[in-house]
């Protein structure tokens, strides 16, 4: 028998130490490709993977900057940040989160559009984060879910900062209100600021809120927090703080204000009273007004319609944004135009029939017998439309045009509000361009006692008041200083007229409050030192035809309500020293002898006595009423906290 | 070469076999499982629990087993091969019916006190039949048809068994296992060649195969091999793992972040940060220096595996020491190439350090063979 090679020597285990080898090599280059490649990895490439790293697990969070303040003039507050509490629920805490909701819509009311979008944000984050059920809770319902919080696991009242306007109504059209923002105020702002992209961060949404938004938001504040990979946040790594906005004061005086929206109350009506001597506007009323804090909150749809289909259109910004034909309040222009031009001095008579023809046309004085032989002083005092007619006819158009430009009117006042109207002082080219027409002589009658083409806003007549009592180029300040820094003041320079001019226009107006035969005689001021000076209008929204003019112009009274007459008051006092200029629009209100001069005066005394003026100030007949009116708007002023905010207290 | 034939006389006996123990390999096993203790603390925030803690335990137990299975000579253990492989099958089926189902795959049986997962098994017994099989087999008849059929079919058998559960990485595993040890054994390489080819076009195939009637892989093993071809495409999805995985490993640097400062790991951005990808943890934190550290380790325990492979004239102890040695490198291979981003995502640990029982003990208990095959290697 063959013998048995040893095994050792066959060839597959010959092979053995080779392949062994071999493999062994293969799994070397493996291991040194292992290592190689961690080399690449590690050292390479590793700031960049460190970036990364940092990337992962930093996390950069924005710091809201607390919003600016806002005072009046005597530093009461009128836009403050105050607690508001919401209820916000973790889902990882809650268990059953819809158990959870149906208990506590038990407790407290719940809006279900609310609640829909919490259960989609639920859905959306993780399940650690917060989500509000209920915004802008009292704190009868804190206290409510505070006591049943075993009941309610996973559910917990936070606090925040939102705007709230103690002031209510009285300064809805001038601070205007905040809202959160939203995506159409993100596509009007370039590159906006990472903060504005936080959930329901507050941004002015109208008036001095919008317009000094950068400097009411501050800046926000960042924090570098660590965050896992769910995104929990795990240590704040650092902090830089923000800066909180600035404080803005504003020139306003609330307690004036108040009075002035509390004495307007019931009509659709604007009054401005501004400082003679800095610009400062002391009050910008508009009525009927709106509560801001509503649109805060998120004004329902009910009580914004309700605002919205109000025929005296609360909404409506009327002291700056409303533009009127100023009536006879413009005869001041147009006299100071003529008296500059040199066509007429001061002693000049023009003889009113009742009426001028001009052209084809007749234009009527609204004393249908007419004022007879008419000089300056009683063209005002009486507010004889026919010598105007005939002083505009001499100087024209462009001068009075010009003259409107230099005392305020038809151009547009730099103050920080929403929809500041320009006004129109029209002449020749501006007819040409707006509507391709020649201008007429009949445009030039129009327009100088305030009619036709021509318009302007309680703010400009105010201003236009302020320039004729000072002679300077008074520019209204609505904001006094901004984080203390006082802003520039509008005393303005000279307005180069001539001085003994203004002065016989001056004292023409004096004349309209303080002659017997004056048309604002009976709102006149009595006290001594406070004489008024002033000028009332009564503007025209519809024509009158000659039919109408034949059988009798059918008075204010028996019109409907939209088709009166707007009654206006310029005024200045004191008549020796102008401290304060006013100016009030009732729309639709009739004459302004009756309607606007006693509101005007009125608000201009609680001006000058800085608080409730005396009786004494007012003429002896008209003291029983006045006491009782003052007793009646002392009674409506309104309380400065409402019942449901003193709970929260 | 029955046992009879060993130089019985030669080997040492009694207390005296530690003294013959391969110890350069148990001290490298040692680090290497202290490196994962160290690990597993790091990763549980600087605790013994829950990770490194059983972890040890089950370390010594597994340095008991090693021990054991080194002292009992390496013939009754060539004897048991057949039988070993076997129990292994019949594991595979027994989870096949009763194991219980862990992410998406029937992959373990629970024994109380660990789980097995018969497939890891598998790897080793496996490797001891082949190299029973071929000491058996005499020399000419190695790359003979019908005895190379023989080898294919004990790794087909298993490797569908896994393949079954589904364990697609284990599988490959196993195949390559089996696959090097015929080529150790000297099996003609032109079956080698032959069979890249097919792999070649079986992986085609495979490919071809993808939403058609006779899919050949699941739809998740599709989606991990999309996302490691192209990561980015699924960022927070499949891709997650490696992108994660692969800026952990890349931010360690150098020198590493330092012990337990890894952020990647201590916030959760790694996923299985404890198993699969520990490596990645270690590399974080160690670094360039940790990592190639921890491979030179394991590259030296390859090496003293390859010494007695090499020292014994026992055909049966080389096989199966270089099977067992080939298997451990396949193992932290594919775990590392997967953790860079080299290979796909499949479910392999890193060996000694990843937190896990059955698969550490099985490897313990391989080391046991290898230790069993250098204390008693005819001199």
């Amino acid at each position: 028998m063959k013998q048995r090679k040893p095994k050792s020597e066959g060839l597959a285990y010959k092979r053995l130490p080779r392949r062994a080898l071999l493999l062994g090599g293969l799994q070397a280059v493996f291991i040194g490709g292992l290592a190689a490649r961690m080399r690449f990895m590690q050292v390479e490439q590793a700031d960049e993977y460190r970036l990364l790293a940092e990337e992962n697990r930093i996390n950069i969070r924005l710091i809201p900057p607390t919003r600016g303040r806002i005072y009046d003039r005597n530093g009461q507050i009128i836009g403050q940040n105050s607690p508001s509490y919401r209820i916000v629920i973790v889902r990882e805490d809650a268990d059953d989160v819809e158990k959870v909701i149906a208990k506590l819509s038990e407790l407290i009311p719940l809006n279900e559009d609310e609640i829909e979008r919490a259960r989609t944000e639920m859905r959306r984050s993780a399940p650690f984060l917060p989500v509000t059920l209920a915004d802008q809770v009292t704190w009868e319902d804190i206290s409510k879910v505070a006591v049943n919080a075993p009941a309610l696991p996973g559910v917990t009242p936070e606090v925040g900062l939102t705007r709230q306007y103690p002031r209510y109504e009285d300064f809805a059209h001038i601070v205007g209100y905040v809202g959160p923002v939203s995506d159409y105020d993100l596509s009007k702002i370039e590159d906006p600021e990472p903060v504005l992209r936080i959930p329901r961060f507050q941004i002015g949404k109208v008036g001095l809120e919008a317009k000094q938004e950068i400097e009411l938001r501050g800046k926000a504040g960042a924090k570098r927090v660590e965050v896992n990979a769910t995104g929990r946040v795990m240590r704040e790594l650092d902090r830089q703080e923000g800066q909180p906005g600035a404080d803005l004061q504003l020139s306003i005086d609330a307690d004036l204000q108040q009075y002035a929206q509390a004495r307007l109350a019931g009509e659709s009506a604007a009054a401005v009273v501004i400082d003679c001597e800095t610009g400062d506007l002391r009050a910008v009323a508009s009525a009927p007004s709106f509560d801001p804090n509503l649109f805060v909150r998120g004004i329902s749809v009910a009580d914004y319609r309700a605002l919205t289909e109000d025929k005296y259109r609360p909404l409506a910004n009327k002291s700056v944004q409303g533009t009127y034909p100023p009536g006879s309040t413009f005869k001041m222009v147009t006299a100071l135009a003529a008296l500059e031009a040199g066509v007429v001095s001061p002693g000049n008579t023009v003889y009113c029939p009742g009426h001028l023809k001009v052209g084809s046309r007749r234009f009527h004085c609204w004393k249908r017998g007419g004022h007879g032989t008419v000089d300056l002083n009683l063209s005002l005092k009486r507010s004889c439309d026919v010598y105007y007619y005939d002083v505009a006819l001499r100087v024209g158009i462009d001068k009075i045009s010009d003259m409107a430009r230099t005392l305020g009117l038809g151009v547009k006042h730099d103050i920080p509000m929403s929809a500041v109207a320009d006004g129109l002082a029209p002449n020749q080219e501006w007819k040409r361009r707006a509507h391709g027409q020649e201008w007429l002589v009949g445009d030039t009658a129009n327009a100088s006692i305030g009619q036709g083409f021509m318009l302007a806003s309680p703010l400009q007549l105010a201003v236009m008041a302020a320039r004729i009592a000072t002679g300077r180029a008074v520019t209204p300040r609505l904001v006094r200083s901004i984080d203390g820094v006082e802003q520039p003041s509008g005393a303005g320079e000279p307005l180069g007229l001539n001085s003994y001019n203004m002065e016989q226009v001056r004292k023409a107006m004096f004349s309209v409050s303080n002659d017997r035969r004056g048309t604002a005689y009976r709102s006149r001021i009595i006290a001594d030192e406070f004489r008024m000076a002033g000028k009332t209008g009564t503007s025209q929204v519809r024509n009158i035809t000659k039919a109408e003019r034949a059988a009798g112009v059918i008075r204010n009274e028996d019109l409907p309500w939209e088709r009166r007459d707007h009654a206006l008051f310029v005024c200045f006092a004191p008549y020796d020293n102008p401290k304060y200029a006013v100016a009030v629009v009732v729309e639709h209100g009739g004459g302004g002898s009756t309607a606007a001069a006693p509101v005007a005066r009125d608000i201009m005394l609680q001006a000058l006595y800085d608080g409730t003026p005396p009786l004494e100030a007012y003429p002896v007949a008209d003291r029983e009423r006045i006491k009782e009116q003052q007793k009646r708007l002392e009674g409506d002023k309104r309380p400065k906290a409402r019942p449901d905010e003193k709970d929260r207290a | 070469m029955s046992y009879l034939e060993y130089a019985v006389k030669s080997t040492p006996s009694g207390f005296r076999k530690f003294l013959y123990m391969n110890w350069p390999l148990t001290l490298l096993l040692i680090s290497t499982a202290s490196a994962g203790f160290l690990m597993l603390y790091s990763v549980a925030g600087g605790s013994w629990t829950p990770w490194a803690e059983p972890q040890m335990e089950r370390f010594g137990l597994g340095l008991t087993v090693m021990f054991i299975i080194a002292l009992v000579p390496i013939w009754f253990w060539r004897n048991m091969s057949v039988l070993a492989y076997l129990g292994s099958v019949a594991l595979l089926v027994f989870v096949e019916l009763f194991g219980t189902i862990g992410m998406g795959a029937q992959r373990w049986i629970d024994l109380g006190f660990m789980r097995l997962q018969p497939s890891e098994v598998m790897k080793v017994t496996l490797v001891m039949l082949l190299a029973a099989y071929y000491d058996w087999l005499p020399s000419h008849k190695t790359s003979r048809p019908l005895w190379v059929l023989i080898p294919v079919v004990l790794i087909i058998l298993p490797t569908l068994l896994v393949l079954k559960q589904p364990d697609l990485g284990t599988s490959i595993l196993l195949l390559a296992a089996g696959g090097g040890l015929m080529f150790l054994a000297g099996v003609h390489w032109a079956y080698f060649a032959a069979v890249i080819a097919a792999v070649v076009g079986l992986i085609a195939a495979v490919f071809n195969s993808r939403g058609t009637d006779w899919q050949l892989l699941k739809d998740y093993q599709f989606r991990r091999i999309d996302t490691f071809l192209d990561p980015s495409t699924d960022p927070l999805g499949a891709g997650y793992h490696i992108t994660q995985s692969k800026i952990a490993l890349g931010s360690g640097g150098w020198n590493g972040r330092g012990f337990m400062q890894g952020t990647q790991s201590r916030l959760n951005f790694l996923p299985e940060k404890h198993t699969d990808f520990i490596f990645t943890t270690l590399a974080e934190e160690f670094g360039f220096v940790g990592g190639t550290t921890l491979l030179t380790l394991y590259a030296l325990i390859l090496v003293f595996c390859m010494v007695t492979a090499l020292a014994t004239k026992d055909r049966f102890s080389s096989l199966v020491t270089l099977g067992i040695a080939l298997n451990f490198f396949l193992f932290f291979a594919v775990n590392m190439s997967m953790v860079m981003g080299m290979a796909p995502v499949v479910g392999v640990p890193l060996p000694m350090v990843s937190y896990g029982g059955s698969a550490m003990l099985v490897l313990m208990a391989a080391f046991g063979i290898v230790q069993s095959a250098h204390i008693h290697r005819p001199r």
